[in-house]
Order: C-alpha cells, then structure tokens, then sequence
C-alpha cells in the first residue's frame, strides 16, 4: 500500500530511528526531532520503535490511504485524526491534519513501518545534508505491505466498531483506549532543560556562565532540524578562543561570534568549529524539539552520571510501556 | 605529544582530545586512535569521527551501564578507552590508499583562479603548479557527507575567502579558503575560492564506500590537460520519480551553519 500526498503541511518528512555507522565521512543521525513521541507513535501500530514514520512539522499534511491500515498520530495535537492511539483507517479515506497550536513536531506511524528503499541503512531524511528530501504534492509513500499482514487482527478487531460519533471522518476507526502522554510530552515552558557544561564553558566570562542558566532564551525564527537558535543571549568568552573542527553531536550547543547559541539537533553536522560550552542532555532533546520559534527556554546545569542516570531510567520505562502497549494490541 | 585526554560530549558522546592545532603529527594521532577503536569493535560504540586532532565516539549508553555498580557509563568507557590509546602506536599510516583526482583548472570551472592568483603574486600558470604539485592528507570529513578537509596547502596559496559567499557553488568545484583547500560534493552556498572542477563524484550514498575519500587517504590534483582526461559537464543528481520521495539529493540552504572554519 501506499500514503498519497495530496498536500505535504509546513515539512513532512520519513524519519526513522536515524542513520549510524557513517558519521567518519561526515554523514549525520538525522532520524526524528522527538524520538520518543516518534517510537510511541509506532509502538501503539505494533512497530519497532525504530521503523520508519512520518515527522510533520508546524502544520499538518493531507493524505490519502489506498489501503485499509492501522496509524498513530502522537506529539504536537493536531486536529484530524484522534491521538495517542491505535485508529484503523478505510482504503481510499483522506486525512487532512490541522495546524498546531503548541509544540512543533508530530509522528504519524502506520502498521508495517514507511518501507522504500534504504539510503546508507536508514530512510531519515538528512534535508539539510542532501540525503533525501521533504515529502512533496504527488509523493507515493510506500508502507511494507509484508509486515503488514501481521497487523490484520488489530485492524479488523478496530473496524468491528462503529466509527467514532465525534469524528468529522466517518472512515476512521479509533480504539477505545490510548496512552497518557503525561510522562512522555511535555510543552511545559517552565520546566528547564538540563544541560551538561561544554570543553569550553569555562572559557565564557562570569556573567556569561550565570546568565547560561538564569536566563529565558528565545528560540529563533531561523531554526530548523539541523539547529535550535537561541536569541538574546549575548554570552561572550573571556577571551577570544581558536577552536579547531572537531567532532559534535545532536544536543551540542556551539558558541558562534554573535553570543547567540546554536543547539545542534537532529541534523547535526558531524564536526564544528565554534566553541563547545554545553550539551543538551538525550532526555530532554525531545522537550526541546518541540519548542517553536518565538518559545522560551531556561537551562538548567547537570553532570554527565546524573544525566546518564535519567537516559537509562526513560530507555527502561520506554522497554517497560512497549511491552504493555503489546499485550494491549494482542 | 602529550597523553589524549577524554571528555564527555553529551551523554552519548565523547571526545578523545590530542592537541589544538591542524598539524600533520596529531592528525596521525587522532587517525590512529580511530583505527585502534574500530579494530577493537566495542560493544554500542557505532561511530568514530577522526578530526583533526580529535577523535569523537558515539555510544549507546546502554551497552555501557553495569549491572553491579552505579559506575555511569561514561566513566566505564572512558576507563576502557584510556587503556586502549595508551597502547596506540602512532605514526603516519604509509599505506593509506592514494587517490589522484583530474582537474579543469580556471575558466568556466575556477572562475577564481585569477583572483588566487593576484592575491599570491603568482601567475595562474604557477597556481595551478603549486596546487597540482603536493600530497595532500584527507585529515577529516565533515560539514557535508563526503566533504574532505585535506592538509598540505602550500601558504603560498593560503587566501582569506570571499567578502561575499556564493549562493551555489558546484558540485566537484575544487577551493581554496583560508589555509584549506578541498572540493565540493553537492552544490552548496559558499565563501571558498574556486579555482578549478573535477567530475569525479565525491560522495553518492548508492555506492559503496559513498565517500570518494576517506580519512588518511592521500590526494594529489592532477589538471586534465596533462592527465588526458576530458572534463563532462556538471552533472545533475539522477532522481527515479518513484523512489525520489525518500532519494532525491535537495541540498538546500543550511540556514545554521556550524563551522566558520569550512566555507
């Protein structure tokens, strides 16, 4: 089956669990902004976490399902499909998903994963890098029709309902239970985003070490999946310092001669040569992502240990809510 | 050369640091070290980025959480990987595979030769003498798949890069900017001078190895009038209709760009 692409929102793209193994020749991750909304969207259609979805941003696109399928929508609300849920969708039925209010990313997971073909072992769209490319008017997203036969009970168990009263399509067949996001997304503009320091943040002066993690920064308009830029933070070094290209990685927030940071996020480049003064810790990469141009963010300072702590804790409960949410599609 | 020291870059990162200067010695360094950790085939390690006096590890910190302490995982590799660089002999690998690669110098293809050329005092001619004359080392990869940082420019050739950057620059143009020269795998925006065009083709992901280059490979320019090769026109990237949903190369503008130092 495939999902046809009537119109393709602000950016939609395939995003998978990222790509691996090439990062020496200068190939980045890449893979979802929000990991884990990403991998909870495929979880509930019965995929591995890691398979192939769609990532929307901003605003939602309009698709058409030539196949009776079972989807997840998860991440920034949307209207158009129920979320946080298993829903089976009827051959031919068009979704239109609507704009987002809050937050900035959404996945769309359908049973079976994204297939196509493999682009150095991953389907992640590296826009920014030139491997691959948003999804555009008139794309034919291919869905792995051999997996699929797997999903066959979910889907019929979930068409053997009525379709849901509330919803505007009568086409779509949401199952009468999803997962509280509470715990896996969160917008909540006050909670800070821990940071561990950077090689060079003790080479920021005093205030500008203070101000790191006192200040609200604004993200600015000029973000995009490569980067989130921090505005009116004028941080200076006390010095001016000669960093030579050198290796960094999503999360790293990189000091260019403006004061104003760069966090590096999916799209990361795989080596820079500004001045490392922190790095956004895995756990919270997601909180981020979601935030939009114009959003504030405070930071908050963490060790590496406590930070790995939180990493292994969210990596367990994610293996732990796999297996319920499997029991639960049996 | 002082022992390498370890930092975290995040927390599924680290940085094995050799020094702060580009320099042919901590290069070899950081080349090797790289080959030590890729012989060693750690568990959860997936990828290793020699720069150039660097060497970066990603990991799944997963695959380095113990089962009977609270060591983090961090500090349990970092352990591992000082033992393994203590043992590291380094040295310039000799038998780093060569690469020669044909160049249109000037004209239509290096439309900045002649601006190279008055800021070296030198004429075109000599330019492309000088470039043509040297090995070069591909230190590193990096700010696009497939970009190569080579070391060897001669400083008669060093040149500050533009005032005004190209939007397009490309594919297979072959630069000078700074104290670096390299050549372009994709149509990029760029500051760099360019002084010639190879129709190699630098970086495809179809292929295996997608990288024409490689870290520690030697490169030497040969111009096409000598080597006998004939230069195509700039190819486009072929996309399939059907496939190029996830296939097409659109290279766009990297609004964010992360390194000063590139182009």
């Amino acid at each position: 089956m495939s999902i046809h692409v009537l119109a393709p929102g602000w950016q939609t793209s395939v995003q998978d669990g990222g790509r691996r193994g090439f990062a020496a020749l200068g190939v980045g991750a890449s893979g979802a902004m929000d990991d884990v909304s990403q991998r909870l969207a495929n979880l509930l259609v019965g995929n591995a976490g890691d398979a192939a979805a769609l990532e929307i941003t901003l605003r939602g696109p309009r698709l058409r399902f030539d196949a009776d399928c079972v989807v997840a929508l998860t991440g920034a609300a949307l209207a158009g499909l129920p979320m946080w849920r298993p829903v089976a969708v009827r051959a031919g039925t068009e979704v239109a998903l609507g704009t987002m209010a809050r937050g900035a990313y959404a996945y769309l997971a359908v049973a079976g994963g994204i297939g196509g073909e493999l682009l150095l072992r991953s389907r992640s769209a590296d826009i920014g890098g030139g491997l691959g490319r948003a999804l555009a008017v008139g794309d034919e997203v291919p869905v792995m029709d051999d997996v699929r036969e797997l999903h066959q009970k979910t889907l019929h168990h979930l068409l053997a309902r009525r379709p849901d009263g509330n919803a505007d399509n009568r086409d779509v067949f949401p199952a009468n239970w999803s997962l509280n996001p509470k715990s896996w997304f969160d917008l909540d503009p006050h909670k800070p985003i821990d940071v561990i320091e950077g090689t060079h943040f003790t080479q920021l002066t005093d205030a500008s070490r203070r101000r790191l993690f006192d200040a609200p920064f604004r993200i600015g308009g000029d973000s995009s999946r490569m980067g989130l830029r921090l505005r009116d933070a004028h941080l200076e070094l006390a010095q001016s310092l000669e960093v030579i290209s050198g290796g960094v990685v999503p999360g790293t927030m990189q000091l260019p001669p403006s004061g104003d940071p760069i966090v590096l996020m999916a799209e990361a480049p795989t080596c820079g040569g500004y001045p490392r003064i922190g790095h956004v810790v895995a756990a919270d990469l997601p909180r981020l992502a979601q935030r939009r141009p114009g959003d504030s963010v405070r930071f908050a300072p963490v060790t590496v240990d406590t930070a790995q702590t939180r990493f292994l804790e969210r990596e367990r409960a994610l293996v732990s809510l796999a297996r319920t949410i499997k029991d639960r599609l049996q | 050369m002082n022992p390498p020291r370890i930092d975290a870059l995040g927390d599924r990162a680290l940085l094995i640091h050799c020094g702060d200067a580009i320099d042919a010695t901590l290069n070899a360094q950081a080349l090797a070290i790289a080959r030590a950790i890729q012989s060693a085939n750690l568990a959860g390690v997936h990828d290793i980025v020699p720069a150039y006096a660097s060497v970066c590890v990603r990991y799944d910190p997963l695959a380095w959480a113990g089962t009977t302490d609270t060591q983090a995982p961090f500090a349990r590799l970092a352990e591992h990987l000082n033992a393994l660089v203590d043992n590291v002999a380094s040295g310039i690998e000799d038998e780093a595979d060569r690469i020669e690669i044909p160049v249109a110098y000037g004209g239509e293809a290096g439309p900045d030769l002649g601006d190279v050329a008055t800021h070296a005092g030198l004429s075109p001619a000599a330019v492309i003498d000088l470039h043509a004359s040297v090995e070069y080392r591909v230190a590193m990869l990096g700010f696009t798949p497939g970009f190569a940082y080579l070391l060897g420019l001669v400083p008669a050739l060093h040149c500050p890069r533009r005032a005004t950057p190209r939007t397009r620059v490309p594919a297979g143009s072959v630069a000078i900017g700074g104290a670096q020269t390299g050549v372009s795998p994709f149509d990029t925006p760029g500051g760099w001078h360019l002084i010639g065009r190879t129709d190699l083709k630098l970086f495809d992901p179809t292929r295996d190895p997608p990288a024409l280059l490689e870290p520690g490979m030697r490169v030497r320019f040969v111009p096409v009038e000598r080597s006998g090769a004939r230069l195509r026109e700039v190819e486009t990237p072929a996309t399939d209709p059907s496939t190029s949903a996830l296939r097409a190369c659109a290279q766009g503008e990297r609004n964010l760009q992360a390194d000063p130092e590139t182009k």
